[in-house]
């Protein structure tokens, strides 16, 4: 038997392990002290048994594909997990032929060209668990090619555009199984050490072809191997080892905190670039095609991204949802925005320090709220029933919440609006705050320190009045469809006290893209370089979609949702305070007066 | 045979005369049309959905520049409509317009059926809905209106107050409201506004010479002949402020006045401002029965919604179905004396259409 054989595959491996090494050292290396003190606290045996379980899940098994898209969960499934059988069944074949637990690392990999024909211990039910996988991980392979070039197939609209890098590490991988199939295959034809599967394909080789291909398959198979693990740290394979770092590293509690460092490399590098993010962005709808996550984690990767693909994203966080891997892709993209614009931050020197009002409670509409009058309107109303000693903060002048600032990456530019309002805020001896905006929700309850102020969502303090019935809204049966908005509902979890405060003044249609699946209504803040006709083609498909349940109203609970709704012009939009105090009003049988509606009456008087 | 005449010397045959054109929308341009047209012998039809002709004119109080009466214009268009023989329908709004066998086929969502040798589409325009733009508070605010309700409330009342009755003391008009914004859908610039807010400040300035009248622009577009002198004079003798910025966001103190946010762009910094009354520019839009009008023909919109034209040059009232044609603010925002030009010469195609039809036994 030839030993040259192993030379490529071990050489790979080699090269491998090293690479690995060196970055897995640099990364956990780079993170902050305080996250390496994390890392270091989070080596208990709960945590990391979790960790494990998790990478067996997501890593091997890949769970959330499979949930996602069954045919396509099976693809990884069978590659991974398959190939993962091979080896450990590979390496206790071997363990047993030896009788030895300390085998030399290459032979489980080779054993058939090696071990010409020594019986063992169940060596016939080896030899068939070992064509078995085999024959799983080759049925991926085979579906692998087939999307490839067939993607509908896989319930996918899109598949991500590859690299030579990627190419090459592709080619080897494809050609791993098959090789090792014939190899093991001519194998078996000699020496009479195969199963099932391998029998039968040497049969056929052996018909056709001498003793020496037998050499020749085992060097190409060798070098596949070899050619993949070389390749592999510089494609997008590199995600396979790197994901299970990313496993660990979250788990102990490490996240983005709007600068860069590893962990953001940890990320990047943990993009399988499986696409279903792609799949999962309403950009697309507008012809927008190179800026979305996987190109965003591509090009920080590959150190060419542009302005252009950075700052053309709704932050929607639809992506974020069916990532398999769980990169926080809102997160990423807006650190990278930061360290984008950290030079170009407005210093805000003007900011005036207005004074304080004693109050109970505090209302802060933002900017938003205050180009919709309509929902400040019923807000104060809201308040007037509530009996409350309400401080409007910014009804007069107030800077606004920072979080358009945040999302545009000023983040020293928005600290500045935080810390004047903060000053405010306590100094008012409040102990809520009411917003009425989602945007500035989450900006409050992210990035503000606000002591013991409670901050209330204008839906959960509306729901706590109905509950408490400080106000009594009129069920009718108006039929209501909700529109989750994006920095409301995947952005801060809240899905149900919205549905809460409408199920009291109508009915509520359940629709299909709601809650972490609901659209974005197209007028993100988030997105710097998309056109208003782009923002409209995403408009008008939500609310086609939403008007096929031939709602009366379309509820939001978002100034910015409404505004933009409101400008198709085909559908009734409300905001959720709208609609409680105007089912107030028609329950106690007090018609609001519009000014319009005068004008209108009089109107007809003329013609 | 008389193909070769130059157009404008159209004989009315017999032929001709059993010819019959139908016009939709009663407007200034459906009556000087349709007028036209009857004067040369042809049959034709008028066709109003509202109870009378005359279209947004009924409406207004004075016309820009001259301050003359719009009711007089719309009493001799109403005078040579009937005296030419105008066959006219009120309460009647046309929904389909179908080509059937050479001829059209108009109707509505009832039972009217009216069958023409061609159409001229003469439906106007649709004033922008200013609840669109929620940050100014129209609807909400008692004391912020549109100049459509200035002209209504001068013509019924000929005098404007607030809300609660006062004499307001300081008026802010504001420019583009629903035209040139993107946000709304709408790019192109309505082209009328600029010089209607100025002769509305003018008559605030007459009526309430203690009123202040700011009006907030992003540029003024005076294209008329008479238009810049009237800017002057608004400026010289009236003393209109003009502040060049837009409009951010309105709110309403508990007074009823309103403070104005806006920016100044000539002197680069916020604005902010108390008035007892806001007047809002609203533009004109494409009208809203005009999809329906165009969806069982070859009728196409052209990038704002309005009536394409076949050619913006040479046959801005012919459109893209051959034997239907436009006339006045279908096609694009105009003047009152500009509809009635761009009436006569879609009459004018219309004689030539008909006597070059060969379908139809033109000659
Ligand atoms: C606020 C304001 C002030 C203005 N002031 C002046 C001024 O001072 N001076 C000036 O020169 N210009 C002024 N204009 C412009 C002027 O109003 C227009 O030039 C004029 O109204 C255009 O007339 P029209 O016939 O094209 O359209 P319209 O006046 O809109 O008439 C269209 C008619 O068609 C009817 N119609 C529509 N669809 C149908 C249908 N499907 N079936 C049947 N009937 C239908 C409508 O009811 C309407 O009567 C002003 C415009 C605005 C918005
Ligand atoms: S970001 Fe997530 S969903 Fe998108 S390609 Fe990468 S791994 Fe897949
Ligand atoms: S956040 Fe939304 S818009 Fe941005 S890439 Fe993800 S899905 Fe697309
Ligand atoms: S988010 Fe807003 S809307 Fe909410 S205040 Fe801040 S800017 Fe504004
Ligand atoms: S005419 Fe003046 S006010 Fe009207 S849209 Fe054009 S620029 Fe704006």
């Amino acid at each position: 038997m030839e030993n040259f054989i192993i030379i490529p595959f071990t050489v790979g491996l080699i090269y491998l392990t090293l690479v690995l090494i060196y970055r897995f050292v640099k990364w956990v290396r780079g993170l902050s002290k305080l996250d390496k003190l994390r890392l270091v606290q989070s080596f208990k045996i709960r945590r990391m048994l979790r960790s494990l379980k998790e990478v067996f899940y997501e890593g091997l098994l890949h769970r959330k594909i499979f949930r996602k898209n069954p045919v396509l969960g099976y693809m990884h499934m069978s590659l991974a997990f398959g190939w993962f059988l091979l080896i450990v069944l590979g390496h206790i074949e071997v363990m047993a032929a030896r009788r030895s637990l300390l085998v030399p690392f290459y032979l489980p990999v080779f054993f058939r060209y090696f071990e010409t024909g020594t019986t063992f211990f169940a060596s016939g039910i080896f030899s068939f668990l070992m064509d078995f996988f085999l024959l799983i991980v080759l049925s991926g392979v085979a579906l692998a090619m087939l999307k490839r070039f067939k993607k509908q197939l896989f319930g996918m609209k899109k598949t991500t555009r590859l690299k030579t890098g990627d190419r090459m590490a592709l080619t080897s991988l494809w050609l791993i199984f098959p090789l090792r199939l014939l190899a093991e295959g001519m194998s078996a034809e000699l020496y009479g050490n195969g199963s099932f599967l391998t029998s039968s394909v040497g049969h056929i080789i052996g018909s056709f072809s001498s003793e020496s291909t037998n050499l020749v398959l085992w060097t190409a198979y060798s070098c596949a191997l070899g050619f993949f693990f070389a390749a592999l740290p510089n494609s997008r394979y590199m995600h396979i080892p790197t994901e299970v770092l990313l496993i660990f590293v979250r788990n102990a509690g490490i996240r983005l905190k709007k600068r860069n460092n590893t962990y953001t490399d940890i990320q990047v590098f943990s993009c399988s670039r499986c696409g279903l993010c792609l799949d999962n962005c309403q950009m697309a709808a507008a012809g927008i095609n190179h800026a979305q996550s996987v190109y965003i984690l591509k090009n920080i990767r590959n150190n060419n991204l542009t302005d252009e693909q950075l700052f053309n994203c709704l932050l929607c966080g639809k992506c974020e949802v069916d990532c398999p891997v769980g990169i926080n892709t809102i997160d990423l993209r807006i650190t990278q925005r930061i360290e984008s614009t950290l030079q170009y931050n407005s210093s805000y020197n003007y900011l005036e320090d207005l004074p304080a009002r004693k109050a109970s409670t505090i209302y802060f509409a933002g900017c938003m709220t205050h180009l919709t009058p309509g929902i400040i309107a019923s807000m104060k109303t809201l308040f007037h029933m509530a009996g409350e000693n309400v401080w409007f903060m910014d009804e007069e002048k107030a800077p606004c919440c920072g979080r358009p600032l945040m999302l545009a990456g000023q983040h020293d530019a928005a600290s500045k609006l935080i810390v004047n309002n903060t000053r405010k805020i306590l100094g008012s001896g409040a102990k809520t705050l009411v917003v009425s905006c989602p945007i500035c929700y989450k900006v409050f309850r992210e990035d503000y320190e606000l002591g013991n102020v409670e901050v209330l969502f204008h839906a959960e303090y509306i729901s706590r009045l109905i509950r408490e019935q400080i106000i009594l809204p009129g069920k009718t049966t108006t039929r209501i469809v909700y529109h989750d908005p994006c920095e409301l509902g995947r952005g801060m979890g809240m899905f149900e006290p919205p549905r809460e405060v409408l199920r009291a003044t109508g009915k509520v249609i359940p629709v299909k893209n709601e809650k972490q699946m609901a659209h974005c209504c197209g007028g993100s803040l988030g997105n710097l370089k998309i056109s208003q006709q782009e923002r409209a083609v995403l408009r008008n498909q939500a609310v086609k979609d939403y008007q096929q349940y031939l709602p009366d109203v379309l509820a939001t609970a978002c100034p910015l949702c409404k505004k933009t709704f409101a400008r198709h012009r085909g559908i009734e939009v409300m905001d959720i305070a709208e609609i409680v105090v105007s089912s107030i009003r028609k329950s106690a049988e007090v018609v609001p007066v519009k000014a319009s509606v005068k004008e209108e009456a009089f109107a007809e008087e003329l013609v | 045979m008389n193909r070769f005449l130059p157009d404008v010397l159209i004989h009315t045959t017999e032929m001709m005369k059993n010819k019959h054109v139908a016009v939709i929308g009663g407007g200034i341009a459906g009556m000087e049309a349709a007028s036209v047209l009857a004067r040369q012998g042809l049959k034709v039809t008028l066709v109003e959905k509202q109870k009378a002709t005359g279209g947004k004119l009924n409406d207004w109080h004075h016309l820009f520049p001259d301050f003359s009466s719009p009711g007089v214009v719309v009493e001799n268009l109403d005078k040579k409509t009937v005296r030419a023989g105008v066959n006219v329908v009120c309460h009647t709004e046309i929904s389909h317009i179908e080509r059937n066998n050479g001829r059209f086929e108009l109707s509505d969502q009832r039972d009217v059926k009216i069958f023409a040798d061609a159409v001229i589409v003469a439906s106007g325009f649709h004033v922008f809905d200013a609840t669109l733009k929620e940050e100014y508070g129209y609807g909400l605010f008692s004391n912020v209106i549109t100049s459509v309700d200035f002209e209504r409330r001068m013509k019924k009342h000929g005098k404007l107050l607030t809300l609660q009755g006062t004499e307001p003391r300081r008026v802010a008009i504001i420019h583009c409201v629903g035209s040139r914004d993107a946000k709304v859908g709408n790019i192109y610039c309505s082209k009328v506004c600029c010089i209607t807010g100025i002769k509305q400040a003018i008559e605030i300035n007459k009526m309430l010479p203690e009123c202040e009248v700011f009006c907030f622009y992003m540029d003024l577009r005076l294209y008329g002949s008479k238009f810049d002198s009237l800017y002057l004079e608004a400026q010289k003798r009236h003393k209109i402020q003009f502040i060049r910025g837009r409009l951010s966001e309105a709110a309403e103190r508990p007074d009823k006045s309103l403070q104005l946010k806006a920016e100044d762009t000539l002197q680069g910094r916020p604005l902010r401002m108390n008035v007892d009354l806001v007047i809002l520019l609203v533009g004109m839009e494409p009208a809203l029965s005009n999809s329906s009008l165009m969806r069982n023909n070859q009728m196409k919109p052209d990038e704002n919604g309005f009536f394409r034209s076949v050619n913006m040059h040479e046959a801005r009232n012919v459109g893209t179905q051959e034997g239907i044609f436009m006339a006045g603010t279908a096609i694009c925002p105009m003047a009152v004396n500009e509809t009635l030009e761009n009436a006569r010469s879609a009459a004018l195609e219309v004689m030539n259409f008909l006597r070059t039809d060969k379908n139809h036994g033109g000659f």
